[in-house]
Parts: C-alpha cells; sequence; structure tokens
C-alpha cells in the first residue's frame, strides 16, 4: 500500500536523511464474523426451505346423470367393487353380488387388482370405488393411486349403498 | 480455513436460490403420498383445504382475482363489507369461517386473525353448503380463464367431509381436480413402475 508522507511528523523542522515511514499494515482482514454470519444464514436457510414440493393428482369425475338410461352399464363379468371400511380395511368383491364379499387390506388388494386385471378383457374391467362414512381421506387417495399404479383405465368413485354398508359393517364386527 | 469458508458460502447461495418459502396456511394438514409424478400448478390456484376434524378453508393465490371473488360475494351474499375489511381479505391467507362471522374475521388485525380458531366453512349438505358460493365466485372471478381446483385434505379427513367438499365442486359443474399430495415412488414390479422403467430406458 502507499504510504503517505506528510511531513508533518517533525516539529523541528529540519528532516532527517532516514524519513520515517509509517508502518505497513496487515491487508488481511478478520474475516471470523463474516463467516459466522454465513453461517448463520445456511442454517436459516435450510430451515426453512420446502423440499419434496407437492404432487397434483389429477381426479376426473363423471358428470351427476340423473336418468338411470343414460349412465355406463357395468357387466358383470368385468366389474369390480372395492369397498373401504374404517381402521383401513379394505373390502372387495367381483361381479355384482355383494353377497360375495370378501376382507383384505391394503396390501392385499393390490394383488386382487392385478389378479382381477389379467383374468379379464381390458374393456369390460371397471373398477368401482366405494367409500363408507369411517374411510379416511388416506384411504381414498391410496385406493385412487392403485388405480394408477396397476394401470387401471376405468375406474368410478361411488356412493356406498346402505346394503353394501350393512355388510361392510357386519364384517368388521365378526373379525373383531 | 478458506476453501471451507468458500464452500459455506456456495451453500447458501445454493439454498437462497432453492427456497421457496412455505405459504402460511391456517389448517394444519398432512398430505398423504401418492405415486403421481405432476407437480401442482404454482399460479392461478384455487385451494380448499380440509384438516382432520372436517373444517374446510379457502384459498387462492392471485391477488388481483381475491379482490374481484370478495367484491362478488359481498354483493351476491349480502355480506356488508367494507373496503378495510375487503383490503384485509386480500392479504389473509386462507379463510374458513361461515359468512356470517366473515366481516367480524376481516375486521381483526392480521395477528389477531392468526390466533383465532376459525370453525371451517360449512360444508354439511350434498350441495356443498356455503363452499358452494365461494367456488362459484371464483369461478366468476376468473370468468372463462384456467383455474385450477385443488383439495388438500389430511390424511385422517373423514370420507363424508371430503365428498361434500367435491359435492361443492359438482355443483357448479366442475369435474376435473387436483388432489395436493406428497410424491411417492411407484412400488417395483407393478405394471406402473414396468411402464416408467420402459420411458426412462426410452430416453
Amino acid at each position: 500500500m502507499a504510504s503517505i508522507d506528510t511531513g508533518g511528523g517533525d516539529s523541528g523542522g529540519h528532516k532527517k536523511p532516514g524519513v520515517k515511514k509509517a508502518k505497513k499494515l496487515s491487508t488481511k482482514v478478520d474475516m471470523t464474523p463474516m463467516v459466522d454470519l454465513g453461517f448463520l444464514l445456511i442454517t436459516f436457510f435450510i430451515f426453512t426451505t420446502t423440499t419434496a414440493l407437492p404432487t397434483a393428482m389429477k381426479l376426473y369425475l363423471p358428470k351427476d346423470v340423473d336418468k338411470p338410461e343414460e349412465q355406463n352399464k357395468v357387466k358383470e363379468s368385468g366389474a369390480f367393487t372395492i369397498l373401504l371400511g374404517g381402521n383401513d380395511n379394505v373390502f372387495y368383491y367381483e361381479g355384482l353380488d355383494p353377497a360375495k364379499l370378501q376382507s383384505t387390506n391394503f396390501k392385499g388388494i393390490r394383488d386382487e387388482i392385478l389378479k382381477k386385471k389379467k383374468s379379464t378383457n381390458p374393456e369390460d374391467l371397471v373398477m368401482i370405488i366405494k367409500p363408507s362414512e369411517e374411510a379416511t381421506y388416506k384411504n381414498t387417495v391410496d385406493i385412487l393411486d392403485e388405480m394408477t399404479i396397476a394401470e387401471i383405465k376405468r375406474y368410478a368413485m361411488v356412493d356406498i349403498t346402505p346394503g353394501e354398508y350393512a355388510l361392510v359393517k357386519a364384517t368388521e364386527a365378526a373379525s373383531k | 480455513m478458506t476453501p471451507m469458508v468458500d464452500l459455506a458460502f456456495l451453500i447458501l447461495a445454493f439454498f437462497m436460490l432453492a427456497t421457496k418459502f412455505k405459504p402460511e396456511e391456517a389448517a394444519d394438514v398432512k398430505i398423504p403420498s401418492s405415486v403421481s409424478a405432476d407437480a401442482v400448478p404454482d399460479k392461478d390456484v384455487f385451494t380448499v383445504s380440509v384438516d382432520k376434524e372436517g373444517r374446510a378453508f379457502v384459498s387462492m393465490d392471485n391477488p388481483e382475482f381475491r379482490q374481484v371473488l370478495i367484491e362478488n360475494l359481498n354483493k351476491t351474499r349480502n355480506l356488508g363489507l367494507g373496503p378495510n375489511e375487503i383490503k384485509s381479505f386480500i392479504n389473509i391467507p386462507s379463510v374458513g369461517v361461515p359468512f356470517n362471522q366473515l366481516k367480524s374475521l376481516l375486521s381483526l388485525t392480521s395477528d389477531q386473525q392468526k390466533a383465532l380458531k376459525q370453525p371451517g366453512i360449512p360444508v354439511n349438505d350434498s350441495l356443498g353448503g356455503e363452499l358452494h358460493f365461494w367456488v362459484r365466485d371464483a369461478l366468476v372471478a376468473y370468468s372463462g380463464r384456467k383455474l385450477n381446483l385443488c383439495i388438500k385434505a389430511d390424511n385422517n379427513t373423514k370420507y363424508p367431509a371430503y365428498k361434500n367438499v367435491l359435492a361443492a365442486f359438482k355443483t357448479n359443474d366442475q369435474n376435473k381436480f387436483l388432489l395436493v399430495t406428497a410424491p411417492e415412488d411407484a412400488p417395483a414390479g407393478t405394471p406402473l413402475f414396468v411402464t416408467r422403467q420402459k420411458k426412462s430406458g426410452a430416453k
């Protein structure tokens, strides 16, 4: 660094041959506070950052049709109904007869769906999902997810009928 | 020490750029996970959040349309809101009160609003209750432009609460929704897993 000789150091007037130079300052800056602040900011951003942005699951529902003749008919051989009970219980039956109700859980339903998918003509296959009043939102999302996982193209979400609800209740009570 | 400081500042810069602040929410909602890979759109979103007690909250991201929405609601539902309450609505992150309490909620300061436990928008019937009007006027505010309807419900929300929210949309002829979920991988060996493997192999 350049140092300026003001010449005012000596009040005596006459200059000595060896002019007194200002002591050379060190160019190194103490970085510790800056680094402290840097780490503080890092911890702040680490804690506030949101990793794993939420994803969106598309749900397209059909319009409510009042007239029964406008509704789609389901072939008995291709129908597969999944009923969601309370406490993560899952029930299912093939065809259109609720009396053939069988009990399973979220692990078991995947195999049943895949089995049905293999054994059925893809054009006829329709999955009918009926969540009961005890089913949670997670159950509903999980079962819709199973549809995506098994790549089922046609599925519908329908309200549970009182008859089926009674059956679900009865099966739940029996298994306790 | 210099290399460490260099690295530290690099990390700092990364986090500063990558950070996206969480929007404030009145509802404490733990979302379920799904295998869906689509991201939630970040603009023009109308979100209905349902917490585990079944309380419903609405939020809309665009303040311009929020103003149109509240002005519409003010007229159609006779809320009797003044300009100050409308301004307060534009700043509030989410609303979960019945129409008859909306005026008193909006006249509070924002700290008081945060402290207040909101009872939720009534959605207790199969026509969607008051949420129906929220959805209707949000659609009116967007007047034909694309509005993404998102539903964000808690893991333990019971199905009827969620069904009534769906009903509020359906009575407005809206049949396409986005369910907000956390990402998850497709389980190995399933058809979806196989398809995704093929796709990533083809790339």
